[in-house]
């Protein structure tokens, strides 16, 4: 061999074994870097002192979620899952500035994307208005703004009437065209529902809690203006907010009122189509008020859910089953919890007679059947949610109900056997008078039946379903009164009668 | 909610005959349905009749607003026209002003109309006659009143006023709260 070749060898030698020993290198920092280790207690003692590092805080959030990714894999030994999602939900809370009960809830619904949802809550949607067909139609609306420096599209293919504003020269909620009534400024995800409902030209419709009437108007336009809509908000001072807009809007066939929607039902009831977007705690629109992330805990939920459990059931009281055309009812919010959602509806379909039916909307994502520890009805499928993080839209829940029959399970037992008690009290009270007053030889069986009928724990147990003793029972009560009379008159004549007698 | 009595009947109408003079009688009597005139509160609603016989329901406190306001009668018993008003008075006005864009603005703001903003007026329009007042492209904008005749505008200089001004669309944003 050359000397040349000798040291051609040598030096490749020495370079295979500088590469190996590189990968070696880097294997371990992989490794290294793998193994991520959870802070503990004392770092966290000593990170609280300071104030929060963004950086460190962003860096730990991500590790954490890659952890938690492959858990078994790549976990510490000594640490519970719990750990880490304690850790991750902590740093969560401080670098979004969310309260920590909150935070529980959002990654529960989302354990996957969760930061994807939170970053989607620091940006705005996009600015979207919707033309009032009643007045011009969409192509000459964008002509005109465009005329004024306005940059705007089309929303997409599921709306024709909204546009999507990317940038302005002029206030939008000021243009002549806006004061004209020409369009309305208002939420994409606000479209939904109102589609949802379908409402059809001639119809009786109700928008419960309707402020600032937006969704009212959409529904006037789409009915042309004919038919009956009944706009009502809880609150006074946000109902001039629907006055301003359904005249500016050019609406005629809305009657606006003021009623506790809880009580509405008897106020008035037999609309076709009711529409509820109930108030809500507002965990779908943070982006549009980030107060929601701090100051929304446990009770408020609780709070809201049940106040959208009572207006829900008073709207599908309102709603007429009998309707040729409706007997729908939509539920929507623009919170994502499945407390204020999901459990409202499952509550409403086992204390009416309703059922869910497709909301009509072909995008969204389906309602949750299981969620943690729930289990709702299958058909839960058929509601719609929508997140800001997927469709671009404010965070918003559409749920449609059809009402198949007006009768209110439970309650109809309820005041049967309470107005039969009450008439069974009131008849017991007559016999008893009677048989005072007449002594004891006239028919002597029936007050003894009717002393049968009076024994209220007895009845209720034998009552369940079975009509024929419910008729027997209408019978004798419309019959009982005349009677009554009849041994009254007879009374006054035997008592005429007894007196000659014994003087006789 | 009530009919209007004869004398509230009378002011009403007066005041509404100066802008749509006889074309009053073209809104009551519709061919797409009967519509009729409701005080309720003291503002005054043109309203479908089966739809003021469903607004019955709702109980006086509680009622806020049906079908369209056009006005409210004041403590004094004049009848006092708001710009709710427009869509009705718009397609029957008889006398019309058209604004340059430029005066649009002003107007919209509550500013009364110049000569300097004038585009267009309806020939033979006489001194304080109500009018509509459009922009160029056909916007109804409000309504008001002609402070000088046609032929007066013709030779008067830009910064006399030619119509003073009553009610326009921006009261929706700037009045909102005393629409009802």
């Amino acid at each position: 061999m050359l000397p040349i070749e000798k040291a051609a060898k040598k030096l490749n030698k020495k370079q295979e074994k500088d590469r190996k020993l590189a990968e070696a290198e880097l294997q371990t920092n992989i490794s290294e870097m793998e193994k991520y280790t959870l802070p503990s207690g004392q770092e966290i003692e000593k990170e609280s002192q300071q104030p929060p590092d963004l950086q460190l805080i962003l860096q730990r959030i991500k590790e954490v979620q890659h952890v938690l990714g492959d858990f078994k894999g790549r976990r510490e030994p000594d640490r519970t899952r719990q750990d880490y999602l304690d850790q991750l939900i902590k740093d969560l809370c401080a670098y979004y500035s969310y309260n920590e009960f909150l935070m529980e809830k959002l990654v529960q619904l989302f354990p996957h994307e969760i930061s994807e949802f939170l970053e989607a809550n620091e940006v705005q949607r996009p600015v979207t208005i919707r033309t009032n067909t009643l007045k011009t139609r969409r192509r000459d609306l964008a002509q005109a703004l465009i005329n004024r420096g306005v940059n705007l599209d089309p929303i997409g293919k599921w709306s024709k009437v909204g546009l999507v504003v990317y940038d302005s020269q002029v206030p939008l909620g000021a243009t002549p065209e806006y004061l004209a009534g020409h369009y309305i400024i208002q939420g994409g995800s606000s479209f939904l529902p109102v589609m949802a409902l379908a409402p059809q030209e001639n119809e009786r419709i109700l928008d419960m809690s309707s402020a600032p009437g937006g969704k009212t108007t959409h529904i006037a336009s789409l009915m042309k203006n004919t038919g009956v809509i009944f706009a009502n908000d809880a609150n006074k001072d946000r109902a001039k907010a629907i006055v301003g807009n359904v005249h500016r809007m050019g609406i005629t066939n809305t009657v606006i009122c003021n009623y506790d929607g809880r009580k509405f039902p008897s106020v008035m009831h037999g609309f076709d189509r009711v529409l509820l977007d109930a108030p809500c705690s507002g965990t779908g629109v943070i982006a549009k008020d980030t107060e929601v992330k701090m100051n929304k805990d446990e009770k408020d939920i609780q709070r809201c859910s049940h106040l959208q459990r009572e207006l829900l059931l008073a709207a599908i009281d309102c709603c007429d089953a009998k309707s040729s055309t409706g007997g729908y009812i939509v539920y929507s919010t623009c919170s994502i919890l499945v407390d204020e959602n999901e459990s409202v509806i499952e509550y409403a379909l086992n204390k009416r007679n309703v059922k869910l039916v497709p909301t009509g909307l072909d995008f969204g994502k389906e309602g949750y059947v299981n969620f943690e520890r729930h289990r709702f009805h299958p058909n839960m499928k058929l509601t719609r949610r929508f997140y800001p993080h997927t469709h671009n839209l404010d965070g918003f829940f559409v749920a449609k109900l059809k009402k198949f029959s007006n009768k209110i399970p439970g309650a109809e037992e309820k005041t049967r056997v309470a107005t039969e008690m009450a008439d069974s009290v009131n008849v017991a009270e007559d016999v008893k008078k009677e048989v005072a007053v007449k002594g004891e030889n006239q028919s002597g069986e029936e007050p003894v039946k009717d002393n049968k009928d009076t024994a209220p724990g007895k009845k209720d147990n034998k009552k369940k379903g079975s009509s024929k003793w419910n008729k027997k029972d209408t019978a004798k009560k419309t019959f009982k009164p005349g009677k009554f009379k009849k041994f009254k008159n007879n009374d006054g004549k035997s008592k005429q009668k007894k007196k000659p007698k014994s003087k006789n | 909610m009530r009919p209007l009595t004869d004398e509230e009947t009378k002011s009403f109408f007066d005041k509404l005959s100066k802008y749509i003079g006889e074309n009053i009688k073209l809104l009551l009597e519709r061919p797409d349905g009967s519509y009729c005139f409701r005080l309720h509160r003291d503002r005054i609603f043109y309203v479908r009749e089966d739809l003021m016989k469903k607004a019955g329901n709702i109980s006086r406190k509680n009622l806020l607003s049906m079908g369209t306001c056009f006005g409210k009668m004041t403590k004094t018993g004049k009848f006092h026209l708001q710009i709710t008003a427009l869509d009705f008075m718009a397609p029957y006005a008889k006398h019309k002003i058209w604004l340059k864009p430029s005066a649009e603005q002003q107007f919209v703001y509550g500013h009364h109309v110049m000569k300097s903003g004038l585009g267009r007026i309806t020939e033979n329009t006489s001194q304080y006659e109500g009018v509509v007042v459009y922009s160029m492209n056909d916007l109804p904008l409000g309504f008001g009143v002609a402070a000088k005749s046609t032929q007066d505008c013709r030779h008067a200089d830009p910064m006399t006023l030619v119509a003073f001004h009553q009610a326009d669309i921006g009261e929706y944003i700037r009045n909102e709260e005393a629409l009802l």
